[in-house]
């Protein structure tokens, strides 16, 4: 094969972000289902449900929503979790902008939509694994929108596949649990640099500690904390 | 009452979040402090969702082997550490818990 032919293409980002969110699905499908189902057991109509896939699409606070939902919670209450809960793509919006920052605003508003958990740890392992290169891709937002859309297009469908299955799946699967077990796979690989490790284990001694705290604040106190401990350890050691 | 205002709302300022550095950082560089603590960010705030979910069983902290999300965590997080393999780490997971789920039962 000519040397040509590797040089990335559009085609060739976009399909390689499709490829690199695939297995991630296997984590977010049976959540997309499992929101689906405990969406419609929580009284909400399946349009709704399906909308707020699109609308919000964000999957830990779609949980969240649901359950304030089923306890009756006021909408205000239920916006303010949607919010909080999702502050921290505040932080994946940062740390992807140096890489988009040349990209026109149809773009820019385009991948924010897509920002998502699953499709910034694609996106963001493959900025980090170029961001040494003197000369890396300046396509490489075709391989965010892959990832981006793949996730997408899984999520639409697992809501309606829940939606669809309504109250068939059994509690007793578990299926909840992939959730955290998606998130396992994505962290542990990547502590072994001893910033990152300190940061993961102080969130997540901070997070058990303040889960008590109303609106899912713990969520955001914990990830400051681990950053903060992270950069400390950091310094000490420079 | 419907619910798609208030979810349409919660949406908007989710989208609202997701933009705010991307249209900001157009105009101001980030200083190296915060480049760093970006870095940490997936590190800390997947921990933070994680941790919870293998140590507290009905919101009090559960550290015993009889803790079956704790002993099928750990021994994901093992795999995930040696194969780096997503699918594998999800697949291994959750057999450990059903397993442990239905000894238990």
């Amino acid at each position: 094969m000519p040397v040509e032919t590797l040089a990335p293409t559009r085609r060739r980002e976009f399909l390689a972000g499709c490829r690199d969110e695939l297995p991630i699905l296997l984590g977010v499908a049976p959540f997309g289902m499992i929101y689906g189902v405990l969406a419609l057991r929580a009284g909400l109509p399946a349009g709704t449900a399906q909308a707020m896939s699109s609308v919000v699409f964000a999957g830990s606070a779609q949980f969240i929503a649901v359950q304030l939902i089923r306890d009756a919670a006021p909408a205000a209450v239920v916006v303010l979790t949607i919010f909080l809960v999702n502050l921290r793509h505040a932080l994946y919006s940062a740390s992807v902008a140096p890489y988009v920052k040349h990209l026109r605003r149809p773009w820019k508003w385009l991948l924010a939509y897509l920002l998502t958990d699953e499709a910034y740890a694609v996106a963001a392992s493959r900025y980090v694994r170029d961001g040494h290169l003197s000369d890396p891709s300046p396509l490489r937002h075709w391989y965010f929108l892959g990832a981006g859309v793949t996730l997408w297009a899984s999520w639409q469908a697992s809501t309606a596949a829940g939606l669809f299955l309504g109250a068939q799946i059994p509690g007793r699967w578990s299926l909840d649990f992939t959730l955290a077990l998606t998130f396992i796979a994505l962290v542990f690989p990547s502590l072994k640099e001893r910033a990152g490790a300190a940061a993961a284990v102080t969130a997540g001694i901070v997070a058990v500690l303040a889960a008590g705290l109303p609106y899912k604040l713990g969520l955001v106190i914990a990830a400051l904390a681990g950053i903060g401990a992270g950069l400390l350890l950091e310094r000490r050691r420079a | 009452m419907s619910w798609l205002p208030a979810l349409a709302l919660g949406g908007a300022l989710t989208f609202a979040t997701r933009l705010s550095f991307i249209v900001l950082l157009g105009h101001v560089e980030p200083p190296p402090l915060v480049r760093r603590g970006l870095r940490l960010v997936p590190a800390a705030v997947l921990s933070a969702i994680i941790f919870p979910e293998l140590l507290l069983r009905d919101g009090v902290v559960d550290l015993s082997p009889s803790n079956p999300r704790l002993v099928a965590g750990a021994i994901a997080a093992a795999i995930a550490w040696r194969t780096r393999n997503v699918p594998l780490t999800i697949a291994a997971g959750m057999a450990v818990l059903w397993a442990l789920q239905r000894l238990v039962a």
